[in-house]
């Protein structure tokens, strides 16, 4: 009893790493928040297909949180074999500590983004508020629910694609895309720290008459929480999110996963890993895989905002747009 | 320092003592206090059960024999039997030492012991990741030694036993110093060697003081929230400890599971109560008896 109490910590404590060899593997895939419930059924879907095709037996852990938050603790140390994130920044974050070689944005189609994903609006059953597009976000009585984008991936996407489309506009400019984003957020009555608080201030709570929120997470919402509650609006045009993956290199090597931890990626990309995607209401990359989500005008973040580099230092650094909007705020 | 936390020698509190204010005062008095603990501790305890047994009996048994929910229980469980042993023979060892003999830095041992009452239990898991994070101090080597600390059972441990430590130490040094030192003199001079006095006088003395302790550090160690998260890595089925899989299940809109869970750690502060005023009502004996 004692005996096996005392090897079942030291197994949970140090051995975590030591199961590479032989036919049972584990991975560790750290995510960002929303992404749970896709995962938790993509697992299921790849180590059965692993298993058929190599025998070995793979069990995928999952952690999730705050994207942010997820890059920081792999650069800390947190053994990830693959991270799945909400943007390729915070992924350049772990890069630049070298745990992830440079370049690794090539290493799979399409950015490294097996699915997109896009900004929509949940709004309350029937829409009282007549809740459209972008523009109607500013009116004044319009309460807006989004996270703060210093903490959080989902409340970026939101801020810039609100940006993005008043620099569309007729006549439309910086100054102007200014102006429009700060009557946006002087609609915001709280903003929380990551896009799950949001959606449970929204549902939960009862706050707002809208969410800005990722479209999986919308419908994820509708479908766990009542459709006969909530609608679903898609704004005329919105920001493509493109949410990347890969291998983190120096886990990988390390703990011998490489072959495995690469083909979980590649996986993603196959008609079966994309209908999963699409199932959640992720935009499947490959166009022939059958999506229900509206069609909508997309525009990436590196046309819109030159990449992801440049609008992190414009609009969410220490003294950027978000934070003289803020000011103005109060 | 501070008086005994909680702890109020009988002799002090007698209970014929003279009433000075009106009827009215007092009690306007306990209907102020009796509203506040409905409003802050009655209605969110009953909140929890109703939540929790909200979709009947099956549904929250079900919930609580989830894998990753069995995991985080076995998790807490761990934790708190490394910790609580721990904590208590340091706790008593400190008690022992502070109440019973004065040496150079006696105070400044006393400050150190409360200061993870003081700090941010963010603060507290912070510091772990700072030291043992492949960023921090030591981080880079024990990487190459394969030790793992942070988002990994040591540092949840090692985070625990930061925020628990001040609470045996802290319920012991008031009692002892009230008991005086002169029974262990007697039994020095009566031939007793230093660890026959400890076993035979000092530890009877303050055995209800101890479980006083115990339980309440116990409570913590189950409780604890804030440093767990911060050097957890929340991996499912790993790292998550009770109030972690709470959380991770209510953001999963999975809101039985999470009441279901949470009411776990409800039951837990009930046990703490009872065993709490039971102690609290055995030390003041103790007292009393002096």
């Amino acid at each position: 009893m004692k005996t096996g109490f005392i090897a079942n910590l030291l197994t949970a404590a140090f051995l975590t790493t030591s199961l590479a060899q032989g036919a049972d593997i584990t991975l560790l895939n750290v995510s960002y928040d929303p992404t749970r419930e896709l995962y938790a059924d993509f697992n299921n879907v790849f180590a059965a297909y692993w298993k058929g095709k190599t025998g070995d037996k793979v069990t995928i852990r999952q952690s999730h949180g705050g994207s942010g938050k997820q890059a920081r603790a792999v650069i800390d140390g947190l053994e990830a074999d693959v991270i799945t994130l909400a943007l390729a920044y915070d992924i350049d974050a772990i890069a630049t500590k070298g745990q992830i070689k440079p370049g690794w944005q090539k290493e799979l189609p399409h950015n490294s983004a097996p699915y997109t994903s896009t900004i929509v609006f949940l709004v309350r059953k029937g829409n009282p508020k007549k809740i459209k597009n972008w523009d109607d976000l500013v009116k004044p009585g319009v309460s807006v629910i989004t996270p703060n984008p210093k903490t959080s991936g989902g409340a970026r996407w939101n801020y810039l694609a609100a940006w993005a489309f008043a620099l569309h506009q007729p006549g439309g400019n910086d100054a102007k895309a200014k102006e429009f984003v700060i009557k946006l957020l002087k609609n915001v009555p709280v903003l929380d720290s990551g896009a799950r608080g949001s959606t449970n201030t929204f549902v939960q709570r009862g706050l707002g008459d809208v969410l800005l929120a990722w479209e999986n997470e919308a419908f994820l919402a509708l479908n766990e929480l009542g459709p006969d509650k909530f609608d679903v609006v898609t704004p005329s045009e919105s920001i493509l999110a493109e949410p990347p993956v890969t291998v983190v290199d120096r886990v990988a090597d390390k703990r011998g996963t490489r072959k495995v931890a690469e083909e979980y990626l590649k996986y993603l990309y196959t008609d079966e890993g994309q209908k999963i995607a699409a199932k959640h209401y992720y935009r499947p990359i490959n166009t022939k895989i059958p999506t229900k989500l509206a069609k909508v005008k997309l525009y990436t973040i590196d046309k819109a905002f030159g990449g992801w580099q440049k609008a992190q230092k414009t609009h969410f650094a220490d003294g950027g747009t978000f934070d003289q909007i803020y000011d103005v705020k109060k | 320092m501070s008086a005994p936390v909680a702890i109020i020698p009988r002799s002090q509190n007698p209970k014929g003592r003279l009433q000075t204010e009106p009827a009215a005062v007092r009690w306007l008095l306990i209907a102020i206090a009796l509203a506040f603990l409905t409003l802050f501790l009655a209605l969110p305890l009953a909140a929890v059960f109703s939540q929790a047994f909200e979709k009947g009996l099956s549904v929250y048994l079900t919930a609580l024999q989830e894998p990753d929910t069995l995991s985080s229980i076995k998790l807490t469980l761990i934790t708190a039997a490394l910790t609580v042993p721990l904590n208590l023979f340091f706790g008593v060892t400190a008690a022992w030492a502070i109440a019973k003999f004065s040496f150079p830095g006696k105070n400044l041992l006393i400050t150190l012991i409360d200061l993870p009452f003081s700090v941010s239990p963010v603060i507290s898991g912070l510091i772990y990741v700072l030291i043992f994070g492949l960023q921090g101090w030591i981080g880079p080597w024990l990487q190459a030694h394969d030790i793992k600390i942070v988002f990994a059972v040591p540092g949840i441990i090692l985070a625990t036993i930061f925020v628990t430590f001040p609470f045996v130490a802290r319920e012991l040094i008031p009692l002892m110093e009230a008991q005086g030192k002169d029974e262990e003199e007697a039994a020095l001079v009566l031939g007793a060697s230093g660890l026959q006095t400890f076993f035979r006088v000092t530890l009877p003395n303050i055995k209800w003081g101890i479980i006083y302790g115990v339980i309440l550090c116990n409570a913590r160690t189950m409780g604890e929230f804030g440093a767990v998260s911060v050097v957890s890595g929340h991996i499912r089925g790993m790292t998550n400890t009770v109030p972690l899989h709470v959380e991770i299940l209510y953001n999963e809109y999975n809101y039985t599971a999470a009441f279901a869970v949470a009411s776990l750690l409800a039951f837990l502060a009930l046990i703490t109560l009872a065993v709490k005023s039971v102690a609290e009502w055995k030390v003041r004996l103790q007292l009393g008896n002096e």
